[in-house]
C-alpha cells in the first residue's frame, strides 16, 4: 500500500524538517517546499536515503497569497497531509515601534497560512479525505507584554484552525493544531530554556505523527504544557496585567 | 557548559557551539584553537576543551548511498544508530563498529575505532574511501589513500587533532539478516582462551569476557565469543520471511548515580562468578539480533552512572603479538592482586595493521573499567608500566589519566606526528584537553 504523500510547508524550518522525517519514516513520500527551495536539495536527499521515499522540493513563498494556487497545482501529486509550520517570530521591540514589522509578522504567522490552508481544505473536501496540521504556538493563549505580535497573530490562526476543523467535521477532512511549546530549535538556540519545558525537534515530529494517526485535534508536544498554559489562561486579568511575563 | 566524555571523568567547562554550515565553522577556526565533538561516547578528555568545543551533531545529513559498491557519502555528525536503521533494512550493515552505536561518523573516524572483527577486518580505516577535513584557515581538503595521503592516514586515528572531518565516504558490508549466528566457549583460563583465539582466526567475529579478579590456575578464565551473520539458512521459516525484522529492544534506564559503596570487590567478584557460571552453562550455539549482540549496553540508557558521581576511567592497551601472553598475566596478576575488579573486561585478538598513529596493532588488547578512586588509578599507573615494559600502546579514545611521559615513551610515531601538526599550524588551531594533556 502506498501512503499518500505529505506537503510540508516551511520545509526549511526545524519543525518542518522534524515533520517530515517522522512522516518519511513511516514511508510517506514527502514534498518540502520553502523559498529558495534549490538550496533544499541536501535536506530532500538525506530524507530520501534514510528513509528510502521519494523526496520533492518546490518553491514556495506564503507571502506571495496570489501564486497559492498555481503553487498547489504544480505539485506532482495531491497531498493527503499537509503540514503549515511557517512562522516568524519577529522582534517585539521592532513590532511595537514600526508596524511594518508588525504586520510582517502577522501576516506570517496568521494571515498568510490561513490563506493556504483555506485552500488546501477546499481541496481536499472536494476529495473527501485529508489531514491539515497547523504548528501554532502557546503564545496564542495568552497575550504577553513580550511578544503579543506574534503572540496574537498565532492565536489568529488557533482560532482559524479550529474553525476549519468545525467545518469540515463530517466531510472527512481533519485538522490537527500543534502548539509545541518550547522545542530547541535554530529560532531558540542561545535562548535559556527550562529542560523539562523543552522538546526536541524529534519528539515533535513523532508527537505530530500519533496526532494525525490518532486524529487528535488540539496537542501540546510535551503534555505539561496543557497545564501550564491552563494556569495561565485562568489568571484574572487585573492580577495577569501586573505580571511579568 | 560542564561537559565529560563517557567515563564523566574529568569534567570540564568548554565553550560549546554549534554550527550549522561550513562558512559558520570557518568563522569558529578564526577564532582560535578548538576541538570537535562528535557524540561524546569517547571515554575522556578528547571531546573536550575549554576554549573552544564544536559539537558537530548539526551536520547530520547523508549525502549520497551507491547501492552496488554500498558506498555511503555522509556529513561527520551523522550517527552510527542512524546508518543502520537506515541501511540495515536494505541489506547493509557497518564493516567496522564499536560496542557502542551512539557515536558519530566522525567520531569512528577520529578514533579510528575497531570492533570484533578486527583480526580479519582491520579498523575503521579499512572502510573509509576519503574524508574532507578543514584545516585552521578554514580551507577543506579532500584527503584519500592516493590524495593527500598523509593528511588522510594522520586523520584517521588522529583524535581531532589534524582538523575537523566535514564530510567522509563510509563503505558498508553487505548481510544477508540482521541476525547473527553467536557460539560461546568457555576457557578456564588464559592460554586456553588465547588458543581459541588463534584457533578461530576465521571467524568473522570474536571477543572474549573476562573474569579479572579470578587468580591463580583460573588467571584469565573467560568466555570467548564467535558470531557470523546469519544466512537465510540459519534462520527459522518465520524470521527467513523478514530477516531484517529483529525485535524491538526495551529500554532500561540508570536513574540516579548509585553510591560509591555499590561497587567493591564483593559485588564485582560475585557479578563476575555469577556471569561466568552463566556463561558456562549457556555455551554453544545461539541466535542473537544485531543489537543485542553488538550493543548489549545500548540497551540500558546511562549506564554510566552505575559507576557513582565520581565517574570512571578505562583502561585499554594492546599488546605485540609476541610479548601478548606475559604481557596479559602481568597485567590480570596486578589487577587480580589490587583486588580492585571490573565489570567489563574485555579481550580481542587484532590482526596486523599498519597505521601512522592510530591505536590497533597486530597482538592482544585488554580492555577494563574501573571507578576513579585513587587506588584504582594508582593501578593503571602500573597497569601502564606492565604494558610499556611489553612494548605495548594505550587507546586514546578511552584514555582520561595517563601521563604524558608514558604515551611519549609506548608511541615512537610521535615525533612524526607532532610534526605533522606543527607543519601546517595545526598544532595552533586544534587542541582538546587531551592533547594539552599528553603534549600532543
Ligand atoms: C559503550 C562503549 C563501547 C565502546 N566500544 C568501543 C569499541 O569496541 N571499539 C572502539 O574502538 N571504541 C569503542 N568505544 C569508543 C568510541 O567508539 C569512540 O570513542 C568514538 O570515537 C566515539 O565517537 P563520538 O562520535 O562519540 O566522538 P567523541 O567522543 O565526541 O569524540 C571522539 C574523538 O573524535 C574527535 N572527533 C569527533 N568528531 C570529529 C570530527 N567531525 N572531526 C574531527 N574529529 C572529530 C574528537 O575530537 C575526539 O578526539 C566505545 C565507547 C563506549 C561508550
Amino acid at each position: 500500500m502506498t501512503l499518500p504523500p505529505v506537503l510540508i510547508l516551511g520545509g526549511r524550518s526545524d519543525i518542518g524538517l522534524a515533520c517530515a522525517h517522522a512522516f518519511a519514516a513511516k514511508g510517506h513520500p514527502v514534498q518540502l517546499a520553502a523559498r529558495n527551495a534549490a538550496a533544499l536539495q541536501p535536506e530532500a536527499t538525506d530524507l530520501g536515503l534514510r528513509h528510502a521515499v521519494p523526496v520533492s522540493t518546490h518553491e514556495f513563498d506564503v507571502l506571495d497569497t496570489a501564486g497559492h494556487a498555481a503553487f498547489l497545482d504544480a505539485l506532482p501529486a495531491a497531498p493527503g497531509i499537509v503540514v503549515c509550520a511557517i512562522g516568524m517570530m519577529g522582534a517585539q521591540e521592532a513590532s511595537e515601534i514600526d508596524f511594518a514589522a508588525a504586520a510582517q509578522v502577522m501576516r506570517s504567522n496568521f494571515e498568510a497560512p490561513a490563506a493556504i490552508l483555506g485552500l488546501v481544505a477546499n481541496r481536499m473536501e472536494a476529495l473527501g479525505s485529508g489531514t491539515i496540521v497547523g504548528i501554532s504556538s502557546v503564545a496564542g493563549d495568552r497575550g504577553r507584554a513580550t511578544n503579543y505580535v506574534y503572540g496574537s497573530a498565532k492565536a489568529g490562526f488557533t482560532a482559524f484552525l479550529s474553525g476549519l476543523r468545525n467545518r469540515l467535521a463530517q466531510t472527512g477532512v481533519h485538522v490537527v493544531t500543534v502548539k509545541p511549546g518550547f522545542v530547541a530549535t535554530r529560532m531558540t538556540a542561545g535562548m535559556d530554556l527550562p529542560a523539562r519545558l523543552t522538546a526536541q525537534p524529534e519528539e515533535l515530529g513523532a508527537a505530530v505523527v500519533t496526532a494525525v494517526i490518532r486524529k487528535r485535534n488540539v496537542i501540546y508536544v510535551r503534555p505539561v504544557w496543557a497545564l501550564v498554559m491552563a494556569i495561565i489562561r485562568t489568571i484574572p486579568e487585573p492580577v495577569f496585567k501586573r505580571l511579568k511575563l | 557548559m560542564i561537559l565529560s566524555g563517557w567515563g564523566r571523568f574529568p569534567r570540564v567547562d568548554c565553550r560549546v557551539t554549534r554550527p550549522r554550515t561550513e562558512a559558520e565553522l570557518q568563522a569558529l577556526v578564526a577564532e582560535g584553537a578548538l576541538i570537535a565533538r562528535g557524540n561524546g561516547r569517547s571515554y575522556g578528555d578528547a571531546a573536550l576543551s575549554a576554549q573552544g568545543t564544536v559539537d558537530m551533531r548539526g551536520f547530520s545529513r547523508m549525502l549520497s548511498f551507491d547501492a552496488a559498491t554500498g558506498q555511503l557519502v555522509a556529513e561527520a555528525g551523522v550517527l552510527l544508530s542512524d546508518i543502520i536503521a537506515a541501511f540495515l533494512p536494505r541489506g547493509w550493515f557497518p564493516l567496522v563498529t564499536p560496542g557502542t552505536k551512539f557515536v558519530t561518523l566522525g567520531g569512528m573516524i577520529a578514533a579510528d575505532v575497531h570492533g570484533k572483527n578486527h583480526h580479519k577486518d582491520g579498523s575503521m580505516a579499512a572502510s573509509v574511501d576519503w574524508v574532507e577535513v578543514m584545516d585552521g584557515d578554514g580551507v577543506v581538503q579532500r584527503a584519500s589513500a592516493t590524495q593527500n595521503a598523509e593528511l588522510f592516514g594522520y586523520t584517521i586515528g588522529g583524535m581531532g587533532l589534524t582538523g575537523i572531518i566535514l564530510r567522509a565516504a563510509l563503505r558498508l558490508r553487505p548481510v544477508q539478516s540482521g541476525w547473527i549466528v553467536q557460539e560461546t566457549l568457555p576457557a578456564p583460563d588464559l592460554a586456553r582462551a588465547m588458543a581459541l583465539f588463534e584457533a578461530s582466526g576465521n571467524a568473522t567475529y570474536s571477543v572474549a569476557w573476562i573474569d579479572c579478579l579470578a587468580s591463580g590456575d583460573s588467571l584469565g578464565r573467560s568466555l570467548v565469543m564467535l558470531g557470523e551473520h546469519a544466512a537465510p539458512a540459519d534462520l527459522d521459516n518465520r524470521r527467513r520471511a523478514r530477516p531484517f525484522v529483529t525485535p524491538p529492544k526495551r529500554r532500561l534506564s540508570v536513574p540516579f548515580d548509585a553510591p560509591g559503596f555499590a561497587l567493591n570487590r564483593y559485588s564485582v567478584g560475585a557479578f563476575n562468578a555469577l556471569y561466568w557460571r552463566r556463561g558456562r552453562r549457556a555455551a554453544g550455539r545461539s541466535l542473537v539480533d544485531w543489537d543485542s549482540y553488538f550493543y548489549p549496553l545500548d540497551g540500558i540508557g546511562h549506564w554510566n552512572r552505575i559507576y557513582g558521581r565520581k565517574g570512571f576511567a578505562q583502561f585499554q592497551c594492546v599488546l605485540p603479538l609476541a610479548a601478548s601472553e606475559p604481557g596479559l598475566r602481568a597485567l590480570l596478576a596486578e589487577i587480580a592482586a589490587s583486588g580492585q575488579g571490573s565489570f567489563l573486561a574485555v579481550l580481542k585478538r587484532f590482526g596486523a595493521q599498519d597505521s601512522r598513529f592510530s591505536f590497533p596493532m597486530e597482538g592482544y588488547t585488554l580492555a577494563l573499567d574501573f571507578p576513579v578512586t585513587p587506588a584504582t588509578l594508582a593501578l593503571m599507573d602500573r597497569l601502564d608500566a606492565v604494558t610499556l615494559d611489553h612494548g605495548g600502546r594505550f587507546y586514546l579514545a578511552k584514555d582520561a589519566r595517563m601521563s604524558a611521559a608514558t604515551l611519549h615513551r609506548a608511541d615512537p610515531r610521535l615525533p612524526a606526528f607532532l610534526a605533522m601538526r606543527a607543519a601546517e599550524g595545526r598544532a595552533r588551531s586544534f587542541a582538546s584537553a587531551l592533547s594539552e594533556r599528553l603534549d600532543l
